[in-house]
């Protein structure tokens, strides 16, 4: 909780520095389309963020946008396949890639990193491949469903921002309320300790990697036609650190077992303020990875600070208490 | 024996007072070591010896009180000032890098250089010293050997290589026994003679009181941060001993039961395990008996554990609880037939540390408490205070993490994720490690209320005297074979180290 109150407070000011130094932020055109754009960005970060607390990782996000863009062009303008099986068929294939990694990395005992640069390398590949290079598309007709999707809007709001109100909250209810986001949590920090609790840790860690992927696939398909062409060579390319900035801004540690929906959301939405603070405020557009990376760091670096100092007064609370028979002595601790 | 010949003390600490915020940890406590002198720090957890012990390390500054070495008053305000002054440190959890060899942890981070601006490490010097002061304590192995290649009792004696080589005049031991076998153990406390004989004085903290019986030539007892009184050679009795760390006469620290109930309630046969693929052990519990299991590490206890718990499933092996066949190939299976393992390493595997007591307990059973897969807070609340009442856990609420409980309240923690299923064996690994004499006497007291509710009970131990006053049959086993199963009126260190070491049973 408080590591969201932090961040939070960040986005505020942030917000209010932007809003101060360029009204236009507030322009309803801007608001709309930054929500777009947290909608479909958080989708995906949401996966990477329970990736990230089983204390895994996914490198090969990017890639798969590529991979997966390619494809559905492919199938619905040069096969012709009715939309809803071509959608059906991504996403079943995107969400087997997950359970194919996650069986490397929970059963072969592989890692994380490993296995998923890996696929970012190989998926790249491949779709660069079977797009022959060239840049594949939707056209400017049909598919409207889709298209509303990516985008459309309810009243103001846009629809993958509305998406992503409703893969939040059932990822939250998943990850806060429920068994399977107990075990994530547990196997995350301890898996030893989870599996000497009757938990099936692999089971659990290759799921997750499914659920990371089906949600991979949704926001692939909105980012898709949000485009609406797809270049293999660099479609998507370096959104898994997209993801993983949200995530760890968000409060998600890469050790495993820490993290939260919300703070995974208010991370992403941050790192949408940031880049539009680049272009409202007139700073040169090549620098804009340089603003993301110092703010980035800058977060998490007070985070880090704030931890250190809390952990100290933890310690100094835990003294030991020779006059009251309290348990947490710390010579005990120190044993 | 001892013969100090200078009377002054070589390290003399007076009326040392160490506050921490809102609790006094160290009261006006004074503490001596003579020259070439053992002395044994004894006291509960809690009691302030590690915070003592810190003092001198230089981790602690004392808040009043002085320290004098050899005559002289110091202030140590540095770990580098307490390795200069002579005083070297062997932790309980041992500070090696295992991924170096023996050489570089001897020397770590006072290497010797050949010279020049590269700063080169004399390889060839470090290998033929280490080597001298692995020789001094009798080790024989080779100074290139990486560490994670040898036994924690090996290791422990790197760390002992490491203060000698630093010149230590005095080594601190913290718990060195903690998980050494009995023969690792009775090698130290022969090294710690072989170094009290050179010259070096020793401070060994241990809950094991048999040790201190053999080494010490003086007891210093702390409780409660403050001096508690003091045993001469002759007068070093586990009665004394326990009398003045628990300030009054324990109540006998084993509570016998009503005995076995239903014979052969659980029942092992050729039982293969991974890491010892080529024995088979067969043993049976009664419902209601504590069957301990005695032996060296090493001789296959844990893995015996591991395979019944299915964390290591059984390469092979029949397993039958109240005449029903079972086929485990995994804890979870274990968990549904009602046998649970208390684990060796309760930090590590028998708790998520950083987790609440509540979410600790109620792990194993949480589909129970999640109508719908959803968890209910309301009854996960209702059965982790229900079992820290029942197990009296010391805790200021079950929203306390377990990181900030005290090793016994830990185990007790452990004990309730169990207690809240229906248990119907229980098998403890080392149930007491590390855990001070009155959290151990409520252990046993658990561990026979268990077993007269009818449940069957294993018990691995290293602790002879936790063996022999805890169990109603002793298995023995001996490089994962079991040698021997002892009945009561067979019970006898002598009985069972035999056995340990491989005689047969007569």
């Amino acid at each position: 909780m408080k590591k969201e109150l932090g961040i939070t407070i960040l986005l505020v000011v942030l917000c209010v520095i932007v809003a101060v130094l360029n009204p236009r932020f507030l322009g309803a055109s801007n608001v709309t389309n930054m929500a777009r754009l947290i909608g479909m960005y958080g989708i995906f970060s949401i996966g990477m963020g329970l990736v990230i607390i089983t204390s895994g990782i996914d490198l090969s996000v990017g890639s798969v946008f590529a991979l997966q863009g390619v494809i559905l062009a492919i199938m619905l303008r040069e096969w012709n396949l009715p939309w809803p099986m071509a959608v059906l068929a991504v996403i079943i294939g995107v969400i087997l890639l997950g359970i194919l990694h996650g069986w490397f990395i929970a059963y072969i005992r592989m890692q994380p990193f490993i296995v998923t640069l890996c696929g970012l390398l190989f998926y790249r590949g491949l779709a660069r491949f079977v797009a022959n290079d060239e840049t594949k598309g939707f056209g400017s007709s049909g598919f409207e469903l889709l298209r509303h999707l990516a985008t459309g809007s309810i009243g103001p709001v846009p629809m993958p921002f509305v998406l992503l109100i409703i893969v939040g909250i059932v990822s939250y209810v998943v990850l806060h309320r429920s068994v399977f986001g107990r075990y994530l949590y547990a196997v995350g920090r301890n898996e030893d300790a989870a599996r000497y609790s009757g938990i099936n840790s692999r089971m659990i860690i290759l799921s997750t990697y499914a659920v990371e992927m089906l949600l991979v696939a949704i926001a692939g398909i909105l980012i898709a036609f949000y485009t609406n062409s797809i270049s293999p060579a660099n479609h998507g390319q370096s959104y898994e650190l997209y993801a993983i900035a949200a995530a760890v801004l968000g409060g998600c540690s890469l050790r495993g077992g820490e993290g939260s929906i919300i703070g995974i959301i208010i991370g992403t939405a941050l790192l949408q303020v940031l880049q539009n603070l680049v272009n409202l405020l007139g700073i040169p557009s090549s620098l804009n990875f340089a603003v993301m990376g110092a703010v980035i760091f800058l977060g998490v670096l007070v985070d880090q600070l704030s931890g250190q100092r809390k952990k100290k007064q933890q310690v100094l609370a835990r003294a030991p208490a020779p006059t009251t028979p309290t348990p947490a002595a710390p010579t005990q601790a120190a044993r | 024996m001892a013969v100090p010949v200078d009377t002054t003390p070589l390290l003399e600490l007076k009326g040392i007072t160490k506050r921490f915020p809102g609790v006094l940890a160290l009261s006006n406590v004074s503490f001596s070591v003579g020259r070439a002198e053992v002395v044994a720090l004894i006291g509960e957890n809690g009691a302030g010896k590690s915070t003592l012990m810190k003092t001198l390390g230089g981790v602690h500054q004392p808040d009043e009180g002085e320290i004098f070495f050899d005559g002289k008053k110091v202030t140590i305000s540095k770990v580098a000032d307490a390795i200069a002054l002579g005083i070297g440190f062997v932790h309980q959890e041992l500070n090696v890098l295992d991924n170096l060899d023996v050489a570089a942890n001897v020397f770590m981070g006072r290497e010797p250089l050949v010279g020049g601006p590269l700063r080169l490490v004399n390889q060839r010097r470090m290998w033929t010293e280490s080597e001298t002061y692995l020789k001094r304590l009798g080790l024989a192995i080779s100074p290139t050997k990486l560490l994670n290649e040898l036994s924690i009792a090996q290791q422990q004696m790197v760390e002992i290589a490491k203060a000698l080589s630093q010149n230590a005049r005095v080594i601190i031991m913290d718990e060195p026994t903690s998980s050494l076998t009995l023969s690792e153990t009775d090698r130290l406390l022969a090294t710690i003679k072989d170094l009290r004989a050179s010259g070096v004085s020793v401070i060994y903290i241990s809950h094991r009181l048999g040790e201190i019986e053999q080494i010490a030539d003086r007891a210093v007892a702390l409780r409660d941060g403050r001096n508690a009184g003091e045993l001469a050679r002759g007068q070093i009795k586990h009665e004394n001993m326990v009398a003045l760390m628990v300030g009054r006469k324990l109540e006998d620290l084993f509570v016998k039961g009503k005995g076995p109930q239903e014979r052969g309630y659980f029942q092992v046969e050729g039982l293969r395990t991974a890491y010892r693929p080529h024995h088979r052990i067969g043993f049976d519990v009664a419902k209601g008996e504590i069957l301990g299991f005695a032996g060296l590490v090493g001789a296959g206890r844990s893995e015996m554990a591991q395979a019944i718990f299915g964390v290591e499933p059984p390469l092979e092996g029949t397993v039958r609880l109240g005449g029903q066949e079972l086929k485990i190939r995994n804890s979870r299976e274990a968990i549904d037939a009602g046998i649970y393992l208390v684990p060796e390493d309760r930090r590590h595997t028998g708790l998520i540390t950083s987790m609440t007591i509540r979410e600790n307990i109620t792990m194993p059973g949480l589909k129970r408490y999640s109508p719908g897969m959803l968890i209910s807070r309301a009854r996960e609340e209702e059965v982790s205070k229900r079992e820290v009442a029942a197990l009296r856990v010391k805790t200021p609420s079950i929203e306390t993490r377990a990181m900030n409980l005290s090793g016994g309240n830990q185990q007790k923690v452990v004990l309730g994720k169990w207690l809240s299923l229906e248990p119907k064996l229980i098998i403890f690994d080392e149930p007491t490690r590390g855990i001070d004499v009155g959290a151990k006497a409520e252990i046993y007291r658990l561990m026979r209320e268990l077993a007269d509710r009818g449940v069957a009970i294993i018990m691995v131990s290293s602790d002879m005297e936790e063996v022999l006053g805890v169990s109603d049959r002793i298995a023995v086993m001996h490089e994962g074979d079991i040698t021997g199963i002892l009945p009561r009126d067979q019970f006898s260190e002598k009985a069972i180290m035999s056995l340990a070491t491989g005689r047969k049973a007569p």
